[in-house]
């Protein structure tokens, strides 16, 4: 088995368009939720989110890009483009035959779908884009990002509704740990944050209509993201010795299903994944200094998600600190773990826990140290991130300073 | 047909009941109706009624509108068609 360590990241999202920018907001406890801004917003009764502001595709990409890129494709190649040039990689020859990129994504061209339905069911068009389909296919990303880097190995799209990142990561990591590829580049991008992306959420009726507080008592939902968070995983040889930055160690993962119900979360299901990544990265729960939660700000995952920590620490939970940066960047969905990969590699290489903002009112069902409102400067060894979708598919990544 | 046996018959097809199982002083609880059912039911009444019905799956004790039994589902109904009539 070998050892796997990322050496580049890079995200967009609603805190900022770097990795740097999203870092700051996180320790500044900056909150990127605010009023949504797109066609027939008004028509909507949840009105907030996570929007990535000041993001100008035109200008970015040309003509012939544009009409193959989606909004979620034009994260994801951001994000990427800062990864690989901070990683320095560069993918030929071998590395480039062998390397490939899996990402995860929920819902892929979501906006795509929504304008050309608009266009041919509401204006009555009877024509569409001859690239709609390869615009809008989950796996464009991907696709995209192999062919602007070269990256000939396996890759693939991974869909686990909120879970998709991890899963994606945990895939990734697996393969280089395995020896199958010696560098993968992986992550999650996610683009909802439009009328009819909103509007299919807004049917759940657990959607917050004024802010995202996780843990707290009188949380009242989620509130949705948007954005893309990009990693270069790498074998640990390989990079030292190319002399590579390396930011911080992936030690292990696990993927577990509840198997119970289509929506309901299952404190089973979310423990034995918690459990699972410590057995696999062979630590003992008193390694673990901090956990990006799921933390939803729903009802039913932060009590579900609380217990299950709880269950899987023991007398260990009272020590270790856990936060959801959802509060700030919202729910990326299907991009979620990857953009929260960065608060713990924050906490690892920076020593700064990311805090859980709009913390109001303790619940008693969440009796832990959530970060309330504050970043904390605290040294830490290990960290792990979870995250618990919809469908009961859950996957939990470890990580460990180098 | 009268609201109160609208709600009846949506409560019912939720619950797979027949409508002479749901009476006005059931819970939902009593009828088996989980937190899914209950959205959908929901739903259903919007799209019967032609009406908004504010609830929050993460609060449902802190919306304005009152489950607790069907009667009162019934009384929150009739006053929402009141309000948003036209």
């Amino acid at each position: 088995m070998k050892r796997v360590v990322i050496t580049g990241a890079g995200t967009i999202n609603a805190l900022g368009h770097s990795v740097a920018d999203t870092m700051t907001a996180l320790a500044e406890g900056r909150c990127g939720i605010g009023p949504l801004a797109f066609r027939d917003v008004e028509r909507l009764s949840i009105q907030i989110g996570g929007q990535v502001r000041g993001f100008e595709a035109a200008g970015r990409y040309n003509r012939q890009q544009m009409s193959l890129y989606d909004r979620f494709t034009q994260f994801t190649l951001a994000a990427a483009a800062e990864a690989i040039a901070q990683s320095g990689i560069t993918f030929s020859g071998e590395l480039a035959a062998k390397s490939g990129v899996v990402l995860g994504t929920a819902g892929g061209g979501v906006s795509t779908w929504d304008d050309n339905y608009r266009s041919v069911y509401e204006d009555g068009k009877n024509r569409v884009h001859p690239f709609v389909v390869p615009k809008l296919m989950n796996n464009a990303a991907a696709s995209h990002v192999s062919i602007e880097y070269n990256l000939k190995g396996p890759s693939f799209t991974v869909s686990t509704a909120c879970a998709s990142s991890n899963h994606a990561m945990a895939q990734a990591f697996q393969m280089v740990r395995t020896g199958m590829a010696p560098a993968m580049v992986t992550g999650g991008s996610e683009s909802m944050l439009c009328f009819g992306g909103v509007k299919a959420w807004e049917g759940l009726r657990v959607m917050s209509k004024d802010a995202c507080r996780p843990f707290s008592a009188n949380r009242n939902g989620m509130v949705q993201g948007e954005g893309a968070g990009i990693f270069v995983f790498e074998e640990y040889e390989h990079a030292r010795a190319r002399g590579a930055d390396i930011l911080c160690e992936v030690a292990g993962c696990a993927m577990s299903s509840d198997a119970t119900d289509i929506v309901m979360p299952s404190k089973n299901g979310a423990a034995r994944a918690i459990a699972g990544a410590l057995n696999d990265a062979r630590l003992n729960p008193e390694d673990v200094g901090y956990i990006n939660a799921h933390g939803t700000g729903t009802a039913a995952n932060d009590k579900t998600e609380c217990a299950a920590v709880a269950d899987v620490f023991g007398p260990c939970a009272d020590k270790l600190m856990i936060s959801s940066t959802k509060s700030m960047h919202g729910h990326l969905i299907g991009g979620t773990g990857a953009v929260e990969l960065l608060a713990c590699i924050m906490a690892l290489r920076d020593g700064v826990i990311a805090p859980t903002i709009g913390y109001e009112e303790a619940d008693p069902e969440c009796a832990l140290d959530v970060v309330p409102n504050e970043a904390r400067n605290a040294a830490v060894d290990v960290v792990l991130s979870n995250a618990f979708a919809f469908g009961g598919m859950n996957a939990v990544l470890a990580l460990r300073k180098v | 047909m009268s609201v109160t046996d609208k709600i009846i018959e949506i409560i019912a097809e939720q619950a797979v009941l027949e409508t002479s199982d749901v009476t006005k002083e059931s819970t939902l609880e009593d009828l088996g109706i989980d937190s899914l059912g209950l959205v959908e039911s929901i739903y259903a009444i919007e799209e019967e009624f032609d009406i908004t019905v504010p609830f929050n799956a993460n609060e449902p004790t802190n919306s304005d509108f009152d489950i607790s039994s069907i009667s009162k589902i019934i009384e929150v109904v009739e006053r929402l068609l009141k309000e948003q009539a036209g």
